[in-house]
């Protein structure tokens, strides 16, 4: 093949060296050949003058030129000489180009230790808890605001909100509900058949759904569900400068944006507790009825005879706890996100890992509190 | 000249990282003020100081004789309710339709009835050429046609500043030239003072009265005054380099 790349270091009179380079460089094997040459250069004695012959080159493409940079890396350092003058007129500018590169400005050391990044990271995590300790009292001082009829928010904004984050979950809610109570209702019944106390299934139903299970799960079917929303939202804003369209316009994105999610939340999360709490009891009904061939009645008299109002007051509580929860990071996640489209990914990503995992802390520290308690 | 707009003594900076240092001009009532300089060199940064969403490190923004910075976050507020900002990418809330996003600051800060409201929406968008467009949403809109939406919302409150950031980026020549001309007479009739990012040269020499070239490299002002006197009288070479997009030095004048 006339076109295969190859190169040819030849010795000439005057004691320098001649490098000649010829045929197609586009070719894959153009790489290999350039490994082969950088070994032998690398051979050369030190201060030897190199001539560089781009005469009988074809064709050539970005394999020459990466092996030129490489080629010129190590001329400095063994200090040959090269000369480019043989070389065609569009590597030298090419190269000329690739040479022209400012160091980039970011005022701060480039490398840092390992103690550094340590001790960055700590202040980093310092400055995080800051964020969100401000964050919450900016939400509060906004509450505080719009509850005193000061604030800048519109009723359309919060009954869409609303709307949002209860009827349109109700399908999902239901389901899950649903499952959940029949799930309960099973394994209770398995294991109470072998005392004979199967009628007790109704009220393990009753008070897992009414005090654990149905907020825990409306919480985290919130979080997956409207937190990302929020977050995914209020980043997309952040990176199409909204929010700071809306705060100059003098529209606090607190009072504006924030205030009416959370808000918003807060009066559906309750409502869709109570609701997957009903839910979950029918599921556990129909485990019983079908299978257990327990009554309805029965089933309702056992309830309601053994599951006080207070367990269903601290569902309904838990609600509106992990409706705050969802809300402050899905808002705080989606507002402090980057520019970019990645960067709202991340944070998306973030407000549902944030807050499934304070949900299931916050559920436990209730449960605690509430048992020691003995409510 | 009364200065309408201080920017005194500026030094901007992310953290440890120095944006730009010892900035200070003044603009005069109902004057086109262009900041110029190339890509990265603190144009947009310096805006959003102007405005107020960004804290001088060192320095005072003056509106009037009022310092932005010293005053209370809702005197701030106010200050902010008399300038109109058209930013780069239009900053439409993409949840309204266009005529949602101008009636936004009248629902909010003015006392008019919602049928008022909508007359001077109306108003507005017929001034920026959208009217027939109100019930677009922004993303049914082109590039060109959200920064007019954005100019008209700007103009919701008729502010005594205009602010606008590279109004020109992305925009084909011809719809370039057509927002100039808008912004020209806008000014003309409105009396408003603007103030453009920019480094579109043909839109810099159009419709400039004054303005500054921020420098990337020395990282402070290098020219303060009208761009075909720079051009014309300016010796530093930077100044010339940017005005004649690097080429050489030649007789007359382009513009």
């Amino acid at each position: 093949m006339a076109s295969a790349p190859s190169a040819q270091l030849q010795p000439q009179a005057d004691g320098s060296l001649r490098l000649a380079l010829y045929g197609d460089w586009r070719q894959p094997l153009a790489n290999e050949v350039g490994r082969q040459l950088l070994l032998k250069v690398d051979r050369l004695r030190e201060g030897s003058a190199v001539q560089l012959d781009g005469h009988g080159l074809m064709a050539w493409g970005s394999a020459l030129l990466v092996l030129l940079r490489q080629l010129e890396e190590n001329a400095a350092r063994r200090q040959l000489a090269l000369d480019w003058q043989g070389m065609p007129d569009g590597v030298g500018r090419l190269m000329a180009l690739a040479h022209h590169n400012p160091e980039p400005d970011n005022g701060e050391p480039g490398h840092k230790g390992q103690l550094q990044r340590i001790g960055l990271r700590v202040i980093d995590r310092w400055r995080n808890f800051e964020t969100v300790a401000v964050f919450i009292g900016d939400l509060l001082l906004a509450l505080g605001r719009v509850m005193a009829g000061k604030g800048r928010i519109r009723l359309k904004d919060v009954t869409e909100q609303m709307e949002l984050a209860g009827p349109k979950a109700l399908g999902i809610v239901s389901l899950l509900s649903l499952l959940m109570g029949m799930i309960l209702a099973f394994v209770g019944a398995i294991q109470l058949e072998n005392f004979g106390a199967t009628i007790y299934v109704a009220s393990l139903v009753g008070f897992g759904m009414a005090r654990e299970m149905a907020a825990m799960l409306t919480g985290i079917i919130m979080a997956g569900r409207t937190g990302a929303a929020y977050a995914a939202q209020l980043g997309s804003m952040e990176a199409n400068e909204e929010i700071d369209a809306l705060r100059t316009m003098g529209l606090p994105p607190m009072e504006f944006l924030v205030v009416p999610r959370v808000l918003a939340l807060m009066l559906m999360m309750p409502l869709l507790t109570l609701y997957s709490i009903a839910v979950g009891i029918v599921g556990g009904a129909l485990v019983c009825w079908l299978m257990f061939d327990i009554t309805l009645t029965q089933y309702m008299s056992q309830l309601t005879e053994t599951v006080a109002l207070r367990h269903f007051l601290i569902g309904t509580f838990k609600g509106v706890l992990f409706a705050l929860i969802v809300g402050v990071v899905g808002c705080m996640t989606g507002m402090a996100s980057g520019r970019s489209a990645s960067a709202v990914g991340a944070a998306t990503t973030r407000a549902v890992v944030v807050s499934i995992v304070a949900i299931i802390c916050c559920d436990a520290l209730v449960t605690l509190i509430t048992t020691v308690m003995g409510v | 000249m009364e200065a309408h707009l201080t920017v005194d003594n500026l030094t901007m900076s992310y953290g440890q990282t120095l944006i730009q240092r010892d900035l200070s001009f003044a603009i005069g009532r109902g004057e086109i003020f262009t900041i110029m300089g190339g890509s990265g060199c603190g144009k947009s940064t310096l805006l959003r100081h102007m405005i107020g969403l960004l804290k001088p490190k060192v320095g005072r923004i003056l509106f009037g004789h009022d310092d932005l910075w010293q005053l209370n976050p809702a005197g701030r507020g106010e200050l902010q309710r008399r300038c109109g900002i058209a930013y780069q990418s239009g900053a439409l809330l993409s949840s309204m339709t266009v005529a949602e996003n101008v009636a936004l600051p009248l629902e909010q800060f003015s006392s008019h009835r919602p049928a008022e409201i909508r007359e001077l929406v109306e108003l507005k968008l017929a001034l920026v050429g959208l009217a027939p467009y109100a019930d677009r949403y922004p993303s049914q809109l082109s590039g060109g046609q959200k920064k007019r939406a954005a100019l008209a919302r700007a103009l919701a409150l008729d502010p005594e500043y205009l602010f606008f950031d590279e109004p020109s980026a992305g925009l084909d020549p011809l719809s370039s030239r057509n927002l100039d001309d808008l912004i020209l007479q806008l000014r003309d009739s409105l009396g408003s003072t603007v103030v453009i990012v920019t480094h579109e040269l043909p839109s810099i020499f159009a419709i400039a009265d004054r303005g500054v070239l921020l420098d990337a490299t020395t990282k402070t002002q290098i020219a303060i005054g009208n761009p075909h006197e720079l051009l014309a009288h300016d010796p530093d070479e930077r100044v010339q380099q940017f005005l004649r997009r690097g080429q050489p030095v030649t007789h007359g004048e382009s513009a």
